[in-house]
């Protein structure tokens, strides 16, 4: 199965290098270091938001609920901040409450054992709903230079970005817990076989409560982030962000059924979607036109693996059916 | 009898699933106004042949008749055409819709204007239940309804064929009318079960043919004028009930030769390693105490749904339980927590293989390094091939037949799964292991592996529970035979008095013969 994997991996890892080789050679502007700035932060909250989202589609559930749990956030954030609460305060608050909204959904699907799909689309709603009762249609804008300056900023003078750091150093957290601690493995196993992994001592809801609880958490700071980057809190900030979450995961070769996928695919499905998107829109490709792209890719990238897959099939089949008859 | 048509006939017939032949040449004919009973332990294909009959399963080589003529099912629609119809243990009525709904299911009365007749669905329903002659309201939901009551709505939905649409067509001889009933009584009370044989009477009476399985052996003499007996999935005698005694309708369903298995090694055993004291779990099992040694095997026998893997389960702690105890070494154990019985020393090698005991999807070496993948990280993490390493040693150990450690553990044969399961309960170094049909649907060479491990580890010193549905594994392994009945104890048997009719007595619950 690994193999398997790996063939998907370099798949994908092979498409998103042509993309960004192609995109350089042919869209003006695309292979600037100032582009490459852009780029990263546009990349930041999808890629942050898909490290929580892999894990919970790994074990056959999902998040819906991520994009308006950011909007709930950065709302938050602009209420606490016209009331006078210092910054400092208010950012780890809001990640505490991005882990309860995440802790809800959890609670929901583990405890009363609802189903992901319906609780996250209710929650969606809910947590949106939320943002505009908290902040209505204002935003709020005067947030300190030191903190907006540096989610924008660069490191020295050079063109690599601030936030790139924190997303180095997320990725390889979850990559290691994902592919090398025993939690990654009960993750697959929960995914690809439930009954048994509770057979096996692997709590399985437990586990499930607490991916949840970190998916709203990692929403609530990227909804921090967020607001930062535009220095703007609104509560429709990050709206329609899970669509473009859960494709750039399932781009990766993460299957919707659980149990299979792996983190660097998903990075890669993350940057080919932004890089595209990022191509396009140098392109003057206007917004619309872009929901068409990621649209499509979701539907090819539920679509490709399977195509894949069965081709290996009736290939493997095949052989099998030559080495028989020899 | 004899002159009668033969309504049905198994003819020579032989149905095989992989390498496992469930049934071989079995013959057997079912005429018009009897109820044969169809009898013979677990396992010994009497649900494959009525899978075979409703057109679930198609046979390998033989035929199938009706009325005399050949018939060669494609699906259960088929074989209802056929008129033969399939009573299940569990009855399959929609909750939601009334019990008119339900009987007319598939087969509903239309107005001029191809709308649903309700007025004749009613009609319907109350003429079929007034000739069962019970009562049960057509317009009510069939949620609700007791086990006995759906299943007398069942047995009107498979009186309510096509051409009943003529009630004036009472002639049963043009079309067949096979009735099967698949241990029908199993969850009803005895007042139940007598109105149920009542109905039974009457549809033989006006020519039907039943055929009935059941493991109680009053109710066959009863209610059946001949009986099949199967064994090992061949037919072992076909005979007038009024001809046979129970002890020697039991003795034509167990006798086999036991020579050909593994005896147990003689152990003495050493301290008690769990206890289980009066486990009740509402409505599955009650009162159930037993005690394992180490060095022992104790063996919990049954009939199919009598608890046994249940109890287990609950003792693992995979499912819950009301009320008792489940100690290890006189210690309590936290109910409910697979986690705590790991840690305790348990292992439990559960019944179902692909559901329970191995992911098909992951790498072998996944499967067997899974209970353990904490123990063997260092720092929290997983490197260096430590896992490759200990799922080489215990595939190893098991003499495993595989291709590489990171293939799929579903593309191995049965037998080599269930070596994996035993490989990754073993490699938890456990102090009592539960294993749960350990041998089932593995290979002979492969049974007789798994018996000799069971017996040196027990020689070991490891305690060992095992649920297992063949007598001849229970005699040859068992210490002690816990046998349950029903959700409860019905006996404990030691070595020296189990044979296998002592064994199935106390399944049955039959007094032991003098």
């Amino acid at each position: 199965m690994f193999k398997k994997l790996a063939s998907w991996d370099s798949i994908i890892i092979l498409l998103t290098v042509l993309v960004l080789i192609v995109a350089s050679v042919v869209v003006d502007n695309f292979g600037t270091s100032r582009n490459f700035t852009f780029m990263v932060l546009d990349l930041m909250p999808i890629i942050l938001v898909a490290l929580p989202m892999t894990f919970i589609i790994i074990t056959g559930e999902i998040d819906l609920s991520v994009a308006s749990v950011l909007g709930l956030t950065s709302s938050l954030m602009g209420w606490l901040w016209n009331h006078d609460m210092a910054i400092q305060t208010i950012i780890p608050l809001c990640i505490v409450i991005g882990a309860v909204a995440g802790a809800l959904n959890g609670f929901l699907i583990t405890g009363l054992g609802l189903p992901s799909l319906a609780v996250t689309i209710g929650t969606l709603a809910l947590y949106r709903g939320l943002a505009f009762v908290v902040l209505g249609d204002s935003a709020v804008a005067d947030f300190p230079f030191n903190f907006t300056g540096w989610v924008t900023g660069t490191l020295g003078d050079g063109s690599i970005p601030n936030v790139l750091i924190p997303i180095i150093a997320m990725a390889v957290v979850f990559g290691v817990i994902l592919h090398a601690t025993p939690v990654g493995r009960a993750l697959y196993a929960i995914g690809a076989n439930a009954q048994a992994a509770h057979f096996s001592g692997i709590r399985v809801a437990r586990t499930k409560l607490w991916l949840y609880v970190v998916s709203g958490a990692v929403s609530g700071l990227v909804g921090v982030l967020w607001t930062l980057r535009y220095s703007s809190a609104r509560a429709d900030n990050g709206a329609g962000l899970e669509l473009a979450v859960v494709a750039a995961v399932l781009l990766g070769g993460v299957s919707i059924f659980g149990g299979k996928g792996s983190l660097p695919g998903v990075l890669a499905g993350v940057v080919l979607l932004t890089a595209l998107q990022n191509a396009l829109r140098l392109e003057d490709v206007s917004g619309q036109a872009l929901n068409i792209v990621t649209g499509a890719l979701l539907v090819l990238s539920v679509l490709l693996p399977n195509i894949v897959t069965t081709v290996r099939g009736n290939w493997q089949r095949r052989r099998l059916r030559q080495s028989a008859a020899q | 009898m004899a002159e009668a048509i033969a309504l049905l006939e198994v003819h020579d017939v032989t149905k095989s699933f992989g390498a496992v032949a469930a049934v071989q040449g079995v013959s057997f004919p079912l005429y018009s106004g009897e109820a044969h009973a169809l009898v013979g332990e677990n396992g010994a294909g009497k649900s494959t042949i009525v899978k075979m009959l409703a057109g679930v399963h198609r046979p390998d080589t033989g035929t199938l008749r009706v009325n005399g003529a050949d018939v060669d099912f494609a699906g259960p629609a088929d074989a209802k055409a056929a008129g033969i119809a399939v009573i299940y243990q569990e009855p399959t009525l929609f909750p939601d819709l009334s019990v008119a709904e339900n009987i007319a299911m598939g087969n509903q009365p239309l107005t001029r204007l191809r709308q649903i007749d309700r007025k004749a669905m009613h009609a319907n329903a109350d003429r079929l239940f007034a000739r069962l002659g019970v009562h049960i309201d057509p317009t009510r939901p069939a949620r609700g309804l007791s086990i006995a009551d759906q299943q007398l709505v069942e047995i009107a939905k498979a009186l309510n064929l096509p051409a009943a649409e003529n009630p004036r067509n009472n002639q049963m001889t043009s079309e067949a009318r096979v009735l099967i009933m698949d241990e029908p009584t199993a969850a009803l009370s005895g007042v139940e079960v007598e109105r149920l044989f009542a109905v039974v009477r009457s549809l033989r009476d006006e020519g039907a043919a039943i055929l009935f399985i059941s493991h109680r052996f009053e109710e066959i003499t009863e209610l059946c004028e001949r009986v099949t007996i199967m064994r090992d999935g061949k037919h072992v005698a076909t005979e007038l009930v009024a001809d046979l005694t129970v002890d020697d309708m039991i003795r034509r369903m167990v006798g086999r030769d036991l020579s050909a298995l593994f005896p147990k090694q003689d152990v003495t055993p050493g301290e008690v390693m769990l206890s289980v004291e009066n486990l009740s779990r509402e409505g599955i099992f009650r009162d159930i105490s037993f005690e394992v040694r180490a060095g022992e095997i104790v063996a919990l026998a049954g009939l199919v749904g009598a608890g046994r893997s249940e109890v287990m389960q609950a003792v693992f702690g995979v499912d819950p339980y009301d009320s008792g105890a489940v100690k290890i070494r006189g210690k309590r154990l936290k109910p409910g927590n697979p986690r705590a019985a790991m840690a305790a020393g348990m292992a439990l090698v559960p019944e179902d293989r692909r559901q329970q005991g191995l992911i098909m999807d992951l790498s072998i070496e996944r499967n067997i390094t899974l209970p353990r993948a904490r123990k063997l990280a260092r720092l929290g993490l997983l490197f260096g091939g430590a896992e490759k390493r200990a799922a080489a040693t215990w595939a190893e150990k098991l003499q495993t037949k595989l291709g590489k450690l990171s293939d799929a553990v579903g593309t191995l044969s049965g037998g080599n799964q269930q070596k994996v399961v035993l490989a990754k309960w073993l490699a938890t170094a456990p102090q009592l292991l539960i294993v749960d049909e350990p041998t089932r649907g593995i290979d002979v060479g492969t049974k007789a592996e798994v018996h000799r491990l069971m017996s040196s580890l027990a020689a070991d010193g490891l305690a060992v529970v095992m649920v297992s549905s063949e007598l001849p594994e229970v005699l040859g392994m068992a210490d002690r035979i816990v046998v349950l009945r029903e959700g409860r104890v019905a006996a404990t048997l030691t070595r020296a008095e189990a044979t296998e009719e002592s064994v199935m007595y106390a399944a049955m619950g039959q007094e032991v013969a003098a």
